[in-house]
């Protein structure tokens, strides 16, 4: 029996985090003000109050220590998960997450496991100070031995954190830190799919569009903008990062014929090109026109009084699909 | 017995800096001296067991510099110099013990009653050094340098999640460094977390003068020791050469941490008397004469004229030692000879406990590739 209920995303992932913590005693919160305070964006809210000091830990202000601890809890048999306050404050750990935490089941060739979930609030659109907005996926992305995925909205936010959990794989979960606040219904009776798995959120004719995190939202106001011009825009969430499930963005493309891949990080490098270059391989017969790429630009992120020039928005998704039929 | 103060000493001779203050049992001249804090109390059976520990050690490590002369082995960090310091701390250990190695820890792994042939696939390249460190409390080698310490530190906050200290029979982490890992962040972050959440940890720096090329004043302006206090936790130097301080300091921290007394830095004043690695050249930044005044400490002959002088061993039992080691070594050469190579595609293996459709595709096309080369010579 469906069981729903409307839930910000971030509430969402606090009742998804609480549900792991009733599941797993082994389950185990680090992170820089996740206790009393709840975290600065209260994701973690009440549950210090409610598990107790030894399993929602005020950490050291260290990120490095807060991974690197982590995987000694590993070891030891629990199951961390990490909270990097923001996507720019993940460096410092860097290093453990490359190096140790993504390796460790391959240098032991599968006798140690690493189960552990790092979240990452990323993405701007908050009026922040330099560092707070950034989208780093990419650099995870591209590390083997990670796995990576991004929610967009409270159901996923829900089920894709305790799925991520769950996982014996190591798991870096971006959060869309500008839309912790929308809300959305949650079925908390049973997940929709897979945790690394694509999803077709809004069914078109006309044009692919791919995002995911909080350019899902943005794709969506487009298909909804598109519509009004006649113009039918199916709308892919990719949600896992790494691996990619390409299978729904080949079938799609085959069917639209035009694909437009929208995500906040810069472009070079990116996860826009990693749809691309497989599409191009994989559906080059079906393609009406060029992929194209909707993304933040190759600077660093910048000042908060123009990041809404800087962030795709509605018009630049819309402009790249008219760009796309003039092909 | 002849007895000494605990004065330090000024062993060695030559170009040998005065020997700093630190914890020593065993003079350089195998001599007895007592400590106001630590002592050992072993039976001479226990005494000639260590100084086999040390000559087989050794020899095993020689046996893997001449592997890799040989072309064998891909590289080899000899342990040359610091037996006492690893032995000495690795007997310390009690069986429910956590150690967390660097890459050098041959000896400490020895004493863990692990087979020695373990670590070699690493250095010949067979394999990344895969162990399972609950399986021989003993963590799997740690090449990036530092990083290993904030694991033990994590592994031992589980320690005290689970209840695990407090007792006779608590478990203690004991996590090894180097002197030049003490600049690491990782290190520092370590002894924070450790101090702050009281954990059952003992932070073991061999400081073997080097790191790589540069020396220890490169590295830090206080004697490394000193900045546990920094942390909040007691530090303590000892003679690294010395096996029976060594295991004294050790084995005391260890039953500290067991208690829920929280950390201890060890600093372990020794010596590399090799090179870092195969790969490196001492000889472009040290001076034989230095080397040559360390070698006055070094740390199986002071023990062997302690056994001599005490008439606890004799030249049979001495002869019996190398005859072990040789044959210990013969059969470690002969089994790292007969180490098969992987298939090219194992290393698709293990990089997801639960795979992962990207790897086992590429694996699947590179099979594929790979067939299309069957029956042709390589």
């Amino acid at each position: 029996m469906a069981a729903t209920e409307t839930l910000t995303i971030g509430k969402a992932l606090n009742n998804g985090l609480r549900r792991a913590m009733e599941d797993d005693a082994k389950v185990v919160l680090l992170g820089e003000d996740i206790g009393k305070l709840g975290g600065v964006f209260r994701i973690t809210d009440g549950l210090q109050k409610d598990f107790g000091e030894q399993r929602v830990i005020d950490t050291p202000l260290a990120e490095a220590g807060i991974v690197g601890t982590a995987v000694g809890l590993a070891i030891r048999g629990y199951r961390p998960i990490c909270e990097i306050q923001f996507d720019g404050f993940v460096y410092p750990a860097y290093d453990q997450i490359v190096c140790q935490v993504a390796k460790m089941h391959y240098r032991s060739q599968g006798k140690v496991k690493i189960p552990m979930v790092i979240r990452i609030p990323f993405g701007g659109g908050i009026g922040a100070v330099e560092h707070h907005s950034e989208s780093p996926e990419a650099y995870f992305a591209h590390t083997a031995g990670l796995k990576v995925v991004a929610c967009s909205n409270p159901n996923d936010a829900y089920w894709m954190i305790q799925e991520a959990i769950a996982s014996d794989d190591p798991i870096v979960f971006f959060e869309p830190k500008r839309r912790y606040w929308e809300k959305g219904e949650v079925d908390t009776s049973a997940s929709r799919a897979p945790l690394h798995s694509a999803q077709v959120l809004r069914a078109g004719t006309d044009a692919t569009i791919v995002a995911y995190g909080p350019m899902v939202r943005t794709s969506l106001d487009a298909a909804i903008a598109a519509e009004e011009d006649g113009r039918s825009l199916e709308v892919i969430d990719l949600r896992s990062l790494s691996p990619l499930d390409m299978a729904p963005v080949y079938e799609s493309v085959r069917k639209t014929g035009r694909l437009v891949v929208v995500h906040e990080a810069p472009s070079n490098i990116g996860l826009c090109a990693d749809n691309a270059a497989p599409v191009t391989e994989k559906c080059f017969y079906s393609l009406e026109a060029p992929v194209l790429r909707v993304t933040g630009f190759d600077t660093p992120y910048p000042a908060s009084r123009v990041e809404e020039e800087f962030l795709p928005d509605l018009d630049r998704v819309l402009d790249a699909v008219d760009r796309s039929f003039g092909f | 017995m002849a007895k000494r103060k605990i004065a330090p000493s000024l062993a060695g001779g030559g170009d040998a800096a005065p020997e700093p203050e630190m914890v020593q049992l065993l003079t350089p001249e195998g001599d007895r001296v007592d400590h106001p804090e630590y002592t050992v109390d072993f039976t001479d059976e226990q005494y000639r067991d260590l100084y086999q520990d040390l000559v087989v050690v050794r020899r095993l490590d020689a046996e893997s510099t001449a592997l890799q002369r040989q072309g064998e082995l891909g590289i080899w960090a000899s342990l040359l110099g610091q037996e006492a310091a690893q032995v000495g701390s690795g007997r310390a250990l009690r069986p429910q013990d956590m150690a967390f190695p660097t890459y050098r820890e041959h000896g400490v792994l020895y004493c863990r009653g692990i087979d020695p042939i373990m670590p070699l696939s690493l250095f010949r390249g067979v394999d990344q050094g895969g162990w399972d460190p609950n399986e021989f409390k003993f963590n799997m080698y740690t090449i990036v340098i530092g990083a290993q310490t904030l694991h033990a530190t994590g592994y031992a906050m589980g320690v005290t999640m689970d209840g695990k200290v407090g007792t006779d029979d608590g478990e203690a982490v004991i996590a090894y460094f180097g002197d030049g890992a003490t600049s690491q962040g990782d290190v520092n972050e370590a002894f924070i977390w450790s101090s702050v959440f009281n954990a059952p940890m003992v932070f073991f720096c061999q400081n073997n003068q080097y790191a790589i090329s540069e020396p220890l004043e490169r590295q830090t302006r206080v004697p490394l020791y000193q900045r546990a206090a920094g942390f909040g936790f007691p530090g303590i130097r000892v003679d690294g050469n010395d096996v029976l301080a060594t295991y004294a300091v050790t084995r005391s921290a260890l039953d500290h941490a067991r208690h829920g007394q929280g950390p201890t830095l060890i600093e372990a004043y020794t010596y590399r008397m090799g090179a870092h690695t195969t790969s490196d050249d001492p000889t472009r930044y040290r001076i034989a004469s230095e080397v040559d005044a360390w070698q006055a400490k070094d740390p199986i002959k002071r023990l062997r004229a302690f056994l001599t002088k005490q008439k606890i061993a004799d030249d049979t039992f001495f002869d019996e030692v190398d005859e072990k080691a040789r044959l210990d070594a013969v059969d470690l050469r002969e089994r790292v000879l007969s180490m098969p190579d992987p298939k090219p595609t194992e290393f698709f293996d293990h990089v997801y406990p639960n795979g992962s459709p990207l790897v086992d595709e590429q694996r699947e096309t590179f099979s594929r590739y790979l067939e299309t080369f069957a029956g042709e010579a390589h």
